[in-house]
């Protein structure tokens, strides 16, 4: 195995001797997230699954850990700057960061480079890595054209849809995930009337401000009952984390899939929050097959 | 006036107790929200506008003293008056001067936020005076003896059912039996009671939406023509604003007005324009007699130059509370002072102090709406999190928090230590939840789990299971 800093500096096709399906594709190092690596490591493989289909050589680094947003967000500028420091010597060498989050990728792209604005020589190392991270979903489309016969996934049910904040709004991803969906066979969009609004998650806050962050989810998991959909699919693990939660403690019949799952043909197990016997008992319940 | 921001999340709790608050809550997001974007969607260079906006006010706030001192020369050309306060006490002292000089009994106001964060109308009353408020929203919350809960819509709390209740009440010269079911039967009562009150009027006070340096002249904008009534009417117009309100030009002031109002309450343009610019000229048709313009500093020039410089642009729209998730779950009166929403959570541990106002710019999940309609460009989550760093390195943050972020810090600080922690620990949560995958309680954890279940982990890590399968490192 190649250490991982010794290859595909430059991306370029002449790669060497990974072993790749498609030696042609660029190298993308997975930064997995915390929330994956932990909660819902499915999510990675479902997004090395999908990279792959999509022409790219995977690798993942060893020496990741969290994006250090909980730190930023809480004002810990120190802890914030150690890990990214970490996340930036850890993906030197590949040629994409690829993330299946918007908000941990939005913390790389969007700031990163203003943590170390006073050290010119990380700023520099930074501004690099924020240039070439991605979001998994937008990455797909935006970044590697995957054609919609690359998906090749069947959900047979409605689902909805929840455009997590930092995503949406700090790497506009929004037709990304629905073009991609709309090759999935036998899959029904309805879509959230409520998409664009918070789900109450937001890190820390939903331990800090628990009653708010519930009446925020609340509201939220009331629109998805509404919809009538089977699944809620969302691009965020904390965000669906939540929605799950909420959902699964009101005992609403609807299951809960990072949208990676759905389109590498993974979301055939347990939903977020569920197990295989408490799956199929509440899809009794709710008087389906 | 008595902040009561450090009691914020109890005030949120009663705030999402108030069935009758919510329901007003809930009529108000869709409303303004809605209009907002027909607005916006109806003029193609609306994202265009708001650059120019904000690049006029960066420069304006970058030659500040310059734009103020030439909006004081004009007014003075124009025979009006310019008082600097440095805070609240002195542009009190300043209004109560003018009152007590003219021999003033009754003072009518037009809307204005800057009234509220000085005290004005306790200080004017405990003085002697008869102080009645002109808007229809401050009227009612005037009579009710509250604070607006929205600095656009002050009234926004307030059902219609509770406003005939309280014209009932107060106004005991009508029968008590007559119709107030409809909007019109209350808008009608209010201007009958309204009309008398301004022409009793000695001192019309009104805010300003800008002061425009060339020319000396204050600009408000109205949807009820009350500023109008209040300002020409009386023998003398004092105008209370701060610092921040300054623009260059009459040019500068209609490139904002035209985000302003769309922003707003997604209006092309407010009802009234109303430009004011000294007092009557021989040979006016009416106007007052004398023309004072009192400058509010109190901790604006404080924030130039800092990282909070971009506040000043705000032009006290509303958009970002009403686009706001956690202002729309517990309104304003909840933030605890005189600004609510993202806009007060930057304002009020400015104004205040970050250990008073502390828990604002923490009560956010930086979903970015704010700053996303925000038609002067602010970016307040960053602003937020610039306050949420202040009080971290000040030591401010709660130690249960500080605890947590150091421990988590120092192992992601560490993959392998990190790994070996993790894996324990998900390995644990996994089994607990084995069975039904989730799990009702947590420890360390009730924030969570006393409204959501937390959904329970497969088990085994990612990187432990890509490892057993020799993926790429």
């Amino acid at each position: 195995m190649t250490a991982p800093q010794s290859s595909a500096d430059t991306g370029s096709a002449s790669s060497d001797d990974l072993g790749d399906k498609s030696p042609a594709g660029p190298t993308v190092g997975l930064f997995v997230t915390c929330l994956v690596d932990l909660f819902r490591p499915k999510v990675g493989f479902a997004s090395v699954k999908l990279l792959e289909a999509a022409g790219c050589r995977v690798r993942v680094p060893r020496a990741q850990t969290c994006c250090g947003q909980p730190a930023y967000n809480s004002g810990d500028n120190d802890h914030s700057r150690a890990i990214a420091r970490g996340v930036i010597e850890a993906f030197e060498g590949v040629d994409y960061l690829v993330a299946p989050s918007g908000s941990c990728a939005g913390m790389i792209r969007a700031h990163y480079p203003d943590l170390f604005a006073d050290d010119p020589e990380m700023h520099l190392k930074a501004g690099a890595l924020a240039q070439r991270s991605y979001e998994l979903v937008s990455f797909l489309t935006d970044v590697m054209d995957m054609p919609l016969e690359a998906i090749d996934a069947r959900f047979d049910g409605a689902v909805t849809y929840h455009d997590s904040c930092s995503g949406l709004r700090e790497l506009e991803i929004k037709q990304q995930p629905r073009k991609l969906l709309s090759a999935v066979e036998n899959i029904r969009l309805t879509e959230l009337p409520s998409a664009e609004i918070c789900c109450g998650f937001g890190g820390t806050f939903c331990v800090k401000y628990p009653d708010i962050s519930n009446k925020m989810v609340g509201d939220k998991a009331k629109d998805v009952v509404d919809t009538g959909a089977d699944a809620l699919l969302a691009g965020d693990l904390g965000c669906l984390m939540n929605m799950a939660g909420k959902l699964k403690r009101e005992e609403a019949p609807v299951r809960v899939y990072h949208v990676a799952e759905v389109l590498a043909d993974m979301a055939d197990g347990p939903g977020i929050g569920e197990t295989e016997a408490a799956q199929v008992q509440a899809m009794h319940e709710a008087g389906r097959e | 006036m008595e902040a009561t921001t450090r009691r914020f999340k109890q005030n949120a709790r009663e705030a999402m107790d108030d069935a009758q608050l919510q329901k007003a809550l809930t009529k108000m997001k869709v409303g303004f929200v809605e209009r907002r974007a027909e607005a916006r969607a109806g003029l193609p260079e609306f994202d265009a506008l708001r650059d120019q906006a904000r690049d006029i006010k960066n420069h304006t706030l970058e030659n500040i003293d310059f734009y103020l001192e030439r909006f004081e020369g004009e007014v003075t050309k124009a025979g009006g008056q310019v008082h600097w306060a440095r805070n609240a006490e002195e542009a009190r002292q300043r209004v109560k001067d003018i009152c007590a000089r003219v021999g003033a009994k009754s003072v009518t106001k037009g809307k204005s936020m800057i009234s509220e964060e000085i005290a004005l109308n306790g200080a004017l009353e405990e003085a002697g005076y008869e102080v009645v408020e002109t808007d229809l929203g401050e009227y009612i919350i005037q009579l009710r003896r509250e604070r607006p809960s929205h600095i656009i819509a002050p009234a926004i709390h307030v059902l219609k059912e509770q406003v005939a209740d309280d014209f009932r009440a107060h106004h005991i010269q009508f029968d008590q039996a007559r119709p107030l079911g409809e909007p019109r039967q209350l808008i009608s009562e209010a201007r009958e009671v309204l009309r008398q009150k301004y022409l009793d009027s000695d001192v019309g006070i009104t805010g300003a939406n800008f002061l425009i340096a060339e020319t000396g002249t204050s600009v408000i904008v109205t949807n009820e023509g009350n500023g109008d009534l209040t300002q020409t009417l009386p023998k003398v117009h004092v105008v209370i604003a701060s610092l921040e309100k300054v623009v260059p030009t009459l040019d500068d002031a209609a490139a904002i007005l035209r985000v302003l109002a769309r922003s707003a309450t997604g209006q092309e343009f407010s009802a009234y324009t109303t430009f004011s610019t000294g007092p009557r000229r021989a040979g006016d048709p009416d106007g007052p007699e004398e023309y004072h313009v009192v400058l509010l500093d109190n901790g604006r020039s404080a924030m130039l130059g800092t990282e909070y410089q971009d506040m000043l642009r705000c032009i006290r729209c509303g958009a970002c509370m009403n686009h706001c998730p956690v202002y729309g779950a517990v309104g304003g009166h909840a933030y605890g002072w005189v600004y609510p929403g993202p806009m007060g959570a930057v304002l009020t541990p400015s104004f205040i102090g970050v250990d008073q106002g502390g828990h604002l710019p923490n009560a956010s999940t930086f979903c970015g709406r704010c700053a996303e309609v925000c038609p002067m460009r602010i970016p307040l989550p960053k602003m937020m999190r610039h306050y949420r760093a202040k009080e971290y390195e000040e030591g401010l943050a709660p130690p249960a928090v500080r605890f947590g972020l150091d421990l988590w810090g120092f192992l992601a600080k560490r993959p392998r230590l990190y790994r070996l922690a993790t894996r324990a620990a998900i390995g644990a949560l996994g089994r607990l939840g084995r069975k039904r995958g989730r799990l009702a309680r947590l420890p360390l954890a009730d924030g969570w789990t006393k409204h959501r279940d937390f959904p329970a982990p497969e088990g085994r890590t990612f990187q432990d299971q890509w490892d057993a399968i020799g993926g790429a490192r």
